[in-house]
């Protein structure tokens, strides 16, 4: 009976005795993402407004963090657990260095689109680069940010799930905790819970976005 | 540090290198399964996209197949796939549910690149291309093709590099490849064999990106070559973000 059990792909029972596992799973997971993301963005900021204003440094800027892009997820935990250990750390400095090269893309392609009359009556109106930059450019920017910050949180979460693989509490720890025992539910309420993550975020982020830029919704109701 | 050392010398031991365990054998399986999968991922996914393209089509729908698609973690597939079919093993294709995964993560970028880059052939080609008295099949074979074909190699690129990163997992279910050293090194605590393993993998995807940039740049036609052509990653991102999401075009 208790083999039938385990080989059920939803065994309700397992659910109400392992709600603490599952709790915690998925708020490690929700964690390493956010953390992830918010730092992500605190260097790929300052890396996008340099590569648009220096051209330049934009190709060297894309092929480093295509670089780190190309290192398989699970090899770049592997790397650092001697030294990490079983910490966030060691999920976090893959994960960070994931999100930079699709957030440095978008942020550019941002500003390069903001046009260059909106610029000239920004300066004509005696605006310093600064105050340009943080409420004109990168406002008009945002839309495309944006794009890329639910680009980046989406692919964040599904490789989140493979540091579980290597014993860091995550969703994909419960699914290599089902595949280990084998308990199947594990495995099921894992994968169900990291895809319904990823959908959540990214309704939740293009509402922050629809919250931001008011004046896309305002010109969508003129134009039906 | 030490473990430099000891890495150094797991690559100098000749038994490492050699044999049923060896990482030559393993290098070999991880290019076999790795090629397979993205081959058969072009076959099921480039014709369907192309056409698509083609008509300009359903485009949306295609997008989103490869927004869905990155929220599902490939060793997900794998483990449901394996406690569902057991372990499978086939001739050419090797370990069934590692294939079945691999093919599933190449699809998405497959689709998403191959579509948007047949779709956004300009206009002003197409309507020559008709002028001169071409048809449809003509069209695609002579005009839009080419003219995609530094974007959709650009996602056969993207899509190849994540299937070698990827295909470490297949080690998860038994498989060989290079995950062995990595899941295997783990299983005893050996710091110096996960440490080889993972550089190995790192190397290889690296040496994929590399290698399918220049197929990439031969297939550009001649006219286009001084243009910019975005690596695998970028265009991914770029061909995802220039189809904006539905609240996505806010610039007033």
């Amino acid at each position: 009976m208790l083999a039938s059990n385990v080989d059920r792909w939803l065994w309700w029972d397992w659910i109400g005795r392992n709600s603490d596992l599952i709790w915690s799973s998925l708020r490690e997971h929700v964690i390493l993402t956010v953390l992830a993301v918010g730092l992500g963005l605190l260097i790929a900021v300052p890396l996008g407004v340099a590569a648009n204003r220096w051209r330049r440094l934009y190709t060297p800027v894309i092929a480093m963090t295509g670089v780190l892009f190309t290192i398989p997820s699970l090899a770049a935990f592997a790397f650092l657990l001697p030294y990490t250990g079983l910490t966030r750390t060691t999920a976090l400095i893959p994960l960070v260095s994931y999100t930079l090269l699709i957030l440095v893309r978008n942020i550019v392609a941002g500003l390069d689109a903001v046009p260059a009359d909106i610029k000239d009556a920004a300066d004509g109106m005696g605006f310093s680069r600064m105050r340009r930059l943080v409420r004109i450019e990168l406002p008009l920017a945002l839309p495309t940010i944006m794009a890329g910050v639910r680009i980046a949180t989406v692919t964040i979460v599904g490789l989140t799930a493979v540091a579980g693989l290597l014993a860091i509490p995550s969703l994909g720890n419960l699914i290599y905790v089902g595949q280990n025992r084998p308990i199947r539910t594990a495995v099921t309420v894992g994968v169900a819970l990291s895809v319904a993550l990823a959908v959540v975020a990214d309704l939740f982020l293009s509402g922050i976005q629809r919250l931001l830029t008011p004046w896309s919704r305002v010109r969508r109701e003129r134009s039906p | 540090m030490n473990l430099v050392q000891e890495v150094i010398d797991w690559f100098a031991d000749a038994d490492n290198w050699s044999g049923r365990r060896g990482v030559w054998h393993q290098l070999r399986e991880h290019v076999r399964m790795s090629g397979v999968a993205t081959l058969a991922a072009c076959l099921l996914a480039l014709p369907p996209a192309v056409w698509l393209g083609h008509k300009r089509r359903f485009g949306s729908v295609a997008v989103n197949v490869s927004n869905v698609g990155r929220a599902i973690p490939s060793f997900a597939i794998l483990v449901i796939a394996t406690q569902q079919f057991g372990l499978l093993e086939y001739p050419i294709v090797g370990s069934f549910t590692t294939f079945l995964a691999l093919v599933a993560l190449a699809v998405p970028p497959l689709v998403t690149n191959a579509y948007v880059a047949v779709a956004e052939v300009p206009d002003e080609l197409r309507d020559a291309a008709r002028g001169m008295g071409m048809s449809e099949g003509e069209l695609l074979r002579r005009v839009e093709l080419p003219v995609a074909a530094p974007l959709l190699m650009a996602g056969v690129r993207t899509a190849a590099v994540q299937v070698v990163a990827t295909a470490t997992i297949a080690a998860f279910v038994g498989a060989d490849g290079l995950g062995r050293f990595i899941i295997d090194g783990r299983a005893v605590n050996d710091q110096a064999e996960i440490f080889a393993g993972a550089l190995l993998v790192a190397l290889l995807s690296l040496l994929t990106e590399g290698g399918l940039a220049l197929v990439q740049s031969a297939v550009t036609p001649r006219g286009l070559r001084e243009a910019d052509v975005p690596t695998g990653a970028e265009a991914a991102a770029l061909a995802v973000a220039t189809v904006p999401p539905p609240d996505g075009r806010g610039t007033p």
